[in-house]
C-alpha cells in the first residue's frame, strides 16, 4: 500500500443525529484499527448538501461508501457490526 | 406508464410540477419510452416542470451493517420537490427497495413514514406495484397507501389482448366499480367507460340532410336528426358504403368535419372508389374536414378499437362519424359481448351531439330476414335498410326505411341506382300484381307507354270522327235551310204571280165589260161566259 490513500471513504449521514454520530465514531475506529495511514474520510451531512444524494445513488442513511479501490462499495447503518464492515470494505481483519 | 401520464399532464395541464423518482428505469430509458406517447420529458426538465430522480439500487454493492433508515431517499425527495416547488410524486416501482435491501421491517416503517410525509407536505402521490399472486401488491403496499388503488392488467381474449383498468377503491368518492379497457395510444391514456350511467343526453330537433334527396323525402322530407344514430344495413353490394359516403360528402359540404372509421379499404382506396360514382372526397380530406381511419379489426380488441374512437373523435371533434361497417369489429365475438361495446361508442358519440352513420353487412342474398346482428337495431334511430332484388336475371338495388324514430317516414320501397353522379333514388313500378325493379320496371313502364300512346291515338281518332260528323250534320243543315229558302222564294213568286194573275183577269174582265156595256154589277155573268 504505496499510495496513502488507498482507501477513499465517504460517509453520508443526516444532520447530528444519534445514528450518525455513532456511525462517524465506529468508522474512525475501525478505520484506525485496521488501516491506520491508509485513509481518507469524508463525512457529508445531506442535510446540508442535499444534492450530493444524487451523486453516490443514495437513498438510505447513514451509508459509507467506499471509492476507492474500484469497485465502488456501499455499507448502509450505523456500522456497528465490526465485520460486516471490514467485509464490506474487503480489508481482512488483522 | 399512468403515473407518467399523471404527471405530465399535471405539468403541462394543471401547472403542477411533479417529481418522478424511478427505482427500474434510468431517466434516459424512461424520457426515450415515453417519447413514443409524445411526451418531451427533456423539454418538461428544462423547464423545471419536472423533474426525473434515479434511484439506482445494486444489490451487490450493498453491504447491511446495523440500523440504518432512508432518510437519504427523504433527503432526495424533498430536495427534488424543494427544487421545482413539485406538487405530485411518483414513485416507479417502490417495490424495487425490497429487492435491494434485505431488511424489510426497517423498510416497511420507512415506507410508511415515507407516505406519511407525503401527505404532510400535501403532496400527491402515484406509487407504482407490481400485483401480488394474493395480495395486491407483492409486498402488500396497498396497506400503507390506499387512498385510492387503481389495478391494471392485461388479458387476451381469443388472440387479442386488451388492457383494463378498474378502480379498487378511492377513498371518499363515488367510483365505477367496473373494468374498463384502456389504451395506450400517441396521446397517452385513454380509458373508455363501460356505459353511460343514464340515458339523459341530449336531443337536437333539427335535421340534416343525408346527401339524398329522395331519400330526405322518404324520412319526412329532411333528412334525419342530428345527434341521432343511423343504421344502414344491406347483403353484400347493395351500396352501403356508398351511402355512407354521400352522407359525409353533404356533410363536408355544409362544412362539417366527419370521422370515418373503414374496416374494409383503405383511405386512398375509398377515394378512388367513391369517385367513380362521382363522389370525390379528396379536397374535404385536404381540407382536413375529412379524417379518414382505417384499419383492419383484428388490429385491437373491440374494446381497444373503441377507445382508439373515442380517441380520435375527442382529437377531431367532427359533428358527423361514420363507421363502415360496425359488423366487422365483430368477429369472432358472441353478440353478447358486441352489444354492450356498441351501446357505449353510441352512448358516447349521442352525448356529444354526433350525428353517426353505421353500416352493417347482413348474410345471405335477396331473402334476407330483417334481422341485423347483434341486435344493435334496437340502439339505432334510423335504419335504412339495402336489398338486392333478384328477379329476371339481374339484381337491383333496393332502399327502405325500415324505422325511423320521431318522423312520419315513407313505407315505400325505391329503387336504388348508382351512377356516375352518385345515388339516385327512383321510384319502382308498383303494379296490381308485384314491384318491378331495374329493366323489368322499365319494361314494364315501356309497356304502359305503348299502351298510353295507343289509347291516345285512339282519342285522337274519335275526336276526328266526331269533328267530320259534326261537319257532316252542319253541312246538311245549310243544304236545308237553302232548300227552304228556295222553297220559300218559289212560294212567294208563286203567290206573286197568282195575284199578279188574279189582278190583270179582273182588269181584262173589266176591260171586256165596258167594250160589252154591262152594268156594273153584271159581274157574276162574267164567269158562266170564260
Amino acid at each position: 500500500m504505496s499510495n496513502a490513500f488507498a482507501f477513499e471513504l465517504r460517509l453520508y449521514v443526516a444532520g447530528q443525529t444519534e445514528r450518525s454520530l455513532a456511525a462517524c465514531a465506529n468508522l474512525k475506529r475501525i478505520c484506525e484499527t485496521h488501516l491506520a495511514g491508509q485513509y481518507r474520510i469524508e463525512i457529508i451531512d445531506l442535510t446540508k448538501n442535499p444534492k450530493l444524494a444524487a451523486g453516490d445513488q443514495i437513498f438510505a442513511l447513514p451509508t459509507l461508501v467506499r471509492r476507492l479501490p474500484k469497485p465502488v462499495k456501499k455499507i448502509i447503518g450505523d456500522l456497528s457490526n465490526e465485520e460486516r464492515v471490514l467485509v464490506g470494505l474487503d480489508v481482512r481483519p488483522v | 406508464m399512468l403515473a407518467m401520464e399523471f404527471l405530465v399532464r399535471g405539468a403541462t395541464q394543471y401547472g403542477e410540477p411533479g417529481v418522478f423518482m424511478m427505482f427500474e428505469e434510468s431517466a434516459a430509458e424512461l424520457a426515450t419510452n415515453v417519447r413514443s406517447l409524445g411526451f418531451d420529458l427533456e423539454k418538461l426538465a428544462a423547464q423545471k416542470k419536472l423533474l426525473l430522480d434515479h434511484v439506482h439500487i445494486e444489490r451487490s454493492e450493498i453491504e447491511e451493517t446495523g440500523e440504518y433508515d432512508l432518510e437519504g431517499l427523504f433527503i432526495r425527495l424533498d430536495h427534488a420537490v424543494k427544487s421545482i416547488g413539485a406538487k405530485r410524486v411518483v414513485l416507479d416501482t417502490v417495490e424495487a427497495l425490497f429487492s435491494g435491501l434485505p431488511n424489510h421491517a426497517i423498510l416497511r416503517a420507512e415506507l410508511r413514514r415515507l407516505f406519511r410525509w407525503l401527505k404532510d407536505h400535501g403532496l400527491t402521490a402515484v406509487i407504482t406495484g407490481e400485483r401480488g399472486e394474493q395480495s395486491l401488491t407483492r409486498y402488500g403496499l396497498e396497506e400503507y397507501v390506499a387512498d385510492c388503488v387503481i389495478t391494471l392488467d392485461q388479458r387476451i381474449h381469443e388472440q387479442i389482448s386488451t388492457r383494463r383498468l378498474r378502480v379498487l377503491k378511492y377513498r371518499g368518492s363515488a367510483h365505477g366499480m367496473n373494468e374498463y379497457p384502456f389504451l395506450i395510444g400517441e396521446r397517452g391514456i385513454s380509458v373508455l367507460p363501460i356505459t353511460s350511467l343514464r340515458l339523459d343526453n341530449q336531443v337536437s330537433a333539427k335535421r340534416i340532410p343525408t346527401g339524398i334527396a329522395r331519400l330526405d323525402e322518404m324520412l319526412g322530407g329532411k333528412g334525419v336528426f342530428r345527434g341521432s344514430s343511423v343504421l344502414v344495413s344491406g347483403s353484400p353490394g347493395t351500396g352501403k358504403s356508398s351511402v355512407g359516403a354521400t352522407f359525409i360528402d353533404a356533410a363536408c359540404r355544409r362544412g362539417e368535419r366527419v370521422l370515418l372509421f373503414a374496416y374494409e379499404e383503405s383511405s386512398a382506396q375509398i377515394v378512388r372508389n367513391m369517385g367513380s360514382i362521382g363522389i370525390d372526397l379528396e379536397p374535404w380530406v385536404k381540407k382536413g374536414l375529412l379524417q379518414i381511419h382505417s384499419s383492419r379489426p383484428t388490429l385491437h380488441g373491440l374494446e381497444q378499437h373503441l377507445v382508439m374512437m373515442h380517441d380520435a373523435v375527442s382529437g377531431f371533434h367532427p359533428s358527423v362519424v361514420v363507421v363502415d361497417p360496425i359488423s366487422n369489429l365483430s368477429l369472432d365475438r358472441s353478440a353478447s359481448e358486441v352489444k354492450p361495446t356498441l351501446m357505449r361508442l353510441i352512448d358516447f358519440l349521442k352525448q356529444q351531439q354526433i350525428t353517426t352513420l353505421f353500416t352493417s353487412l347482413t348474410a345471405g342474398g335477396a331473402e334476407t330476414p330483417e334481422d341485423s346482428q347483434f341486435g344493435v337495431s334496437s340502439l339505432m334511430d334510423t335504419w335504412l335498410l339495402l336489398r338486392n332484388v333478384e328477379f329476371n336475371g339481374e339484381r337491383n338495388r333496393t332502399i327502405y326505411v325500415l324505422k325511423s324514430r320521431g318522423m312520419a317516414h315513407s313505407n315505400q320501397v325505391r329503387e336504388f341506382v348508382l351512377s356516375d353522379n352518385g345515388i339516385d333514388l327512383v321510384d319502382v313500378y308498383l303494379g296490381a300484381e308485384r314491384v318491378l325493379t331495374g329493366t323489368a320496371r322499365v319494361a314494364q313502364e315501356e309497356l304502359e307507354r305503348a299502351v298510353a300512346v295507343l289509347r291516345d291515338e285512339d282519342h285522337q281518332r274519335k275526336l276526328g270522327q266526331l269533328a267530320s260528323r259534326q261537319k257532316a250534320i252542319e253541312a246538311r243543315i245549310a243544304a236545308l235551310r237553302a232548300e227552304a229558302e228556295v222553297e220559300a222564294v218559289e212560294v212567294a213568286f208563286t203567290i206573286a204571280r197568282e195575284t199578279s194573275q188574279q189582278r190583270t183577269a179582273r182588269q181584262s174582265t173589266d176591260v171586256m165589260a165596258q167594250l160589252r156595256g154591262a152594268d156594273k154589277t153584271g159581274g157574276s155573268r162574267k164567269d158562266e161566259k170564260r
